[in-house]
């Protein structure tokens, strides 16, 4: 293995600078710019472009190139990758995988539509989204709702191997993005609705046998966790088996923390991040202990793990004991940052539950935690001695207690963010955060656990944040040195569209109504707005194609936010101004999955 | 109460393989629920008991349980969704025995959004023993005696 590594570092020595080899075929496409290589855009998530022919001074002129309808109604997540001369895009549920000739107008060079279990689709608490392909080493790898991960020809389509990476009878099944290092593919699991045991699982790309799985619950040795080594807030855990000894009896077996959103590399510290959802039920009571708060690891929390052992380097908890469904999965952004005068190695992570964290990423040392959304009420800070939110009685759940109407909570269940990618730009520093602003009351109570079916056990309702511009959603620009906002640009609805900035000083995002809009990086004007055929809660990505650059998109409204939003939210007529007077989605855009495609006038 | 209870034995008995009833033989028009306040809750005859705005027990665990296992798929307030019906209309010609047939035994139908797939609930207990509730409920809303949101209850 050791004789293994030292070859791929000779070769890849010049990609990466002191670093191990990350995966020379993948650092090679995704450091060109003309390719959108993953689904983040590079290993470090950063979703962000060199190219700059596309700037502020003509995104105004943009028009719409070609376009291609995926045949798939229901919500489209992820985004296109385009590597060389060929696009791949992947559909929900039937999960297709179309290679389009960039040469040719899109003509489609192969698909690929696998046979899958209808009984899978209720399983998928959200929609049947799926959020993309990854390509690397030749194979186009795709993770099937049925939980089959399946590695095509990337020339053919063919596949080449498949794997079952869990059960759907158990309420498993796959929505997230493959990520690749070096000869590894990390698959995560979805099914936090339904009593699922949460694990990241790394899978050989030559031949798709398993390497490790690392568990987000129970004892240490099936959660990759040395408790004398694994750092948690600067220092070893010290206490084995927290897996196991912070959960009510044999809850932590159907404990959640499913790990289905973005994961990111750094090639140079040689450690992969992900984050791990909410806890089992809902209802905070059936997860407590004796009564007492008890913190249900390792749900909600951010690792950063070896890529080869899975070994967890360092773990940080962000929502210890959930009482709200802050399901803790959203990407981790690696950048380096000045913080106090100082560069800073950094991971930056805009968590469900409102606060944006900006860690140490070799050490997991929590440098700031303050909410990037200022309706946040359930905790009124982050202790940055224990890491640990000091969370209010009166937004408690917990406190509150089972059959109680918990009100006026902030943010929602959606989060301030939910899976919708932010963007980092190292042009000016700071992040470009698609967020939600929308509250609820919750209200907890007893639930069983039936094998495969919805564990939930609590109903809430949701409503625009109050005493605020009325609208559901704002685009931010963070500073994650200081933790401040730096602009926020009001939407009627949640943003639910993975960002995108660019060298040309344009950010690009969403939203649900189906516009792609394009903002001045420096203070959020809106410089271009056009409406695709249906919602987007697909990411926009970026790429040159004989020397033209184009902006790729798919529309295609549904996921979450096409449930929870499209009748509207209660109390959506009460005054809410003029962005708010329309709430119902439905009335605004409908399924229908289109890939659009804009570019410059010629 | 004796022949309900023999049709919703009638229906859970489906789960053991027997061919599902066809949906469109049980539809019809189902006119509004009386909502008789002095009349014992029936979810035939008589589901739910709504006076300005509050809501018998039942209707309210209904609320609740709507709002835990059906609204992921079906949306808030039975309003539908992208991914799933609104059963504010489906409740107008599904009555109570067609509804818990399709609780029970699930459904499949393929569409213009592809498959549309209902689970079955069958050994679902947060389900199954509230299946009156959540259809009083769900009627409620369909009649229009019951607006959005968290209902009051009555007092007892």
């Amino acid at each position: 293995m050791q004789l293994y590594r030292l070859a791929l570092v000779a070769v890849t020595a010049t990609a990466i600078a002191g670093g191990v080899a990350a995966n020379e075929d993948v650092i090679n496409m995704q450091s060109d710019p003309s390719n959108w290589a993953m689904q983040l855009g590079n290993y470090q998530g950063h979703r962000y472009s060199q190219l700059d022919q596309i700037d502020t001074g003509n995104v105004g002129d943009l028009q719409v190139k070609w376009t291609f309808s995926t045949g798939v109604l229901r919500g489209h997540e992820g985004g296109p990758i385009v590597v060389g001369d060929t696009m791949y895009i992947h559909t929900p549920v039937p999960n297709i995988v179309y290679a389009l000739d960039l040469n040719d107008n899109g003509r489609i060079i192969w698909s690929y539509e696998p046979r899958q279990d209808p009984s899978v689709i209720p399983v998928m608490c959200c929609d049947t989204v799926n959020r993309g392909v990854a390509v690397a080493d030749g194979k186009v790898f795709l993770a099937q709702a049925d939980n089959t991960v399946v590695a095509l020809d990337a020339k053919t389509g063919e596949p080449i191997w498949s794997v079952k990476n869990g059960d759907h009878a158990r309420g498993e099944t796959l929505t997230a993005a493959p990520v690749v290092v070096r000869d590894k593919v990390f698959i995560g699991i979805s099914g936090g609705e339904f009593g699922v045991r949460g694990s990241l699982t790394a899978y050989n790309t030559n031949d798709g046998s398993r390497v490790w799985r690392a568990y987000s619950t129970g004892p240490d040795s099936e959660a990759l966790i040395d408790p004398n080594k694994t750092m948690m807030m600067g220092k070893p855990i010290g206490e084995a088996d927290l897996g196991v000894s912070t959960w009510n009896g044999d809850e932590w077996k159907i404990g959640g923390g499913t790990t289905w959103g973005w994961y990111t590399y750094d090639p140079d510290l040689d450690l992969i991040y992900y984050g791990t959802g909410n806890p089992g039920t809902w209802n905070p009571a059936q997860r407590a202990l004796n009564g007492e708060r008890v913190d249900n690891k390792w749900s909600m929390s951010i690792f950063a793990r070896d890529p080869d052992t899975g070994l967890a380097k360092w773990v940080y908890q962000k929502t210890p004991f959930d009482e709200w469904d802050y399901d803790g999965i959203n990407e981790n952004i690696l950048a380096d940052i000045e913080i106090g005068g100082q560069m800073r190695k950094v991971l930056v992570n805009f968590d469900r539950n409102g606060f944006g964290y900006t860690l140490d990423r070799e050490t997991g040392e929590l440098l700031v935690a303050e909410k990037f959304d200022p309706t946040v009420n359930w905790a009124s800070h982050v202790d940055m001695a224990t890491g640990r939110p000091v969370v209010l009685d009166q937004y408690s759940t917990f406190v509150q207690g089972e059959d109680v109407n918990t009100e006026g909570v902030c943010p929602a269940a959606l989060g301030s963010k939910d899976q919708q990618p932010a963007s980092f730009s190292p042009d000016t520093g700071l992040f470009y955060v698609p967020t939600n602003h929308i509250c609820m009351d919750y209200e907890p109570f007893a639930v069983s656990y039936s094998s495969g079916q919805p564990y939930i056990g609590a109903t809430l309702s949701m409503f625009p944040a109050p005493n605020s511009h009325g609208g559901m959603g704002n685009f931010i620009a963070w500073d994650a040195a200081k933790g401040e906002i730096v602009w926020s640009k009001p939407e009627p609805f949640a943003v639910w569209s993975g960002a995108l900035t660019t060298a040309g000083g344009v950010a690009f995002y969403g939203t649900l109504e189906g516009y792609v809009v394009g903002v001045d990086m420096e203070d959020g004007e809106e410089l271009y707005r056009f409406k695709t055929p249906s919602g987007i809660i697909g990411n926009i990505n970026t790429y040159e194609h004989n020397g033209q650059q184009y902006i790729g998109v798919l529309s295609g409204v549904g996921g979450w936010a096409g449930i929870g939003l499209a009748a509207g939210l209660t109390g959506d007529s009460e005054g809410l101004g003029a962005v708010g007077a329309h709430k119902a989605l439905g009335d605004y855009t409908r399924l229908g999955g289109v890939l659009t495609v804009f570019g410059l006038p010629n | 109460m004796r022949s309900l209870l023999c049709r919703i034995a009638a229906a859970i008995a489906l789960v053991n393989g027997a061919a599902m009833i066809p949906a469109e033989a049980q539809e019809g028009t189902v006119p509004p629920a009386p909502n008789d306040l002095t009349a014992e809750i029936d979810p035939l005859d008589n589901p739910y008991h709504v006076d300005d705005g509050k809501v018998d027990r039942g209707t309210y665990n209904g609320y609740r349980r709507y709002h835990s296992s059906c609204h992921v798929c079906h949306g808030p307030d039975g309003l539908g969704s992208s991914f799933a019906p609104a059963l504010v209309e489906s409740l107008k010609s599904l009555d109570y025995v067609a509804f818990a047939e399709v609780v029970v035994n699930g459904r499949q139908a393929q569409g213009a959004t592809g498959n549309s797939v209902m689970p079955s609930f069958a050994f679902d207990p947060n389900v199954m023993e509230y299946m009156n509730d959540i259809y009083g409920y769900l009627k409620a809303r369909t009649d229009g005696a019951l607006d959005r949101g968290r209902p009051q209850r009555l007092p007892k």
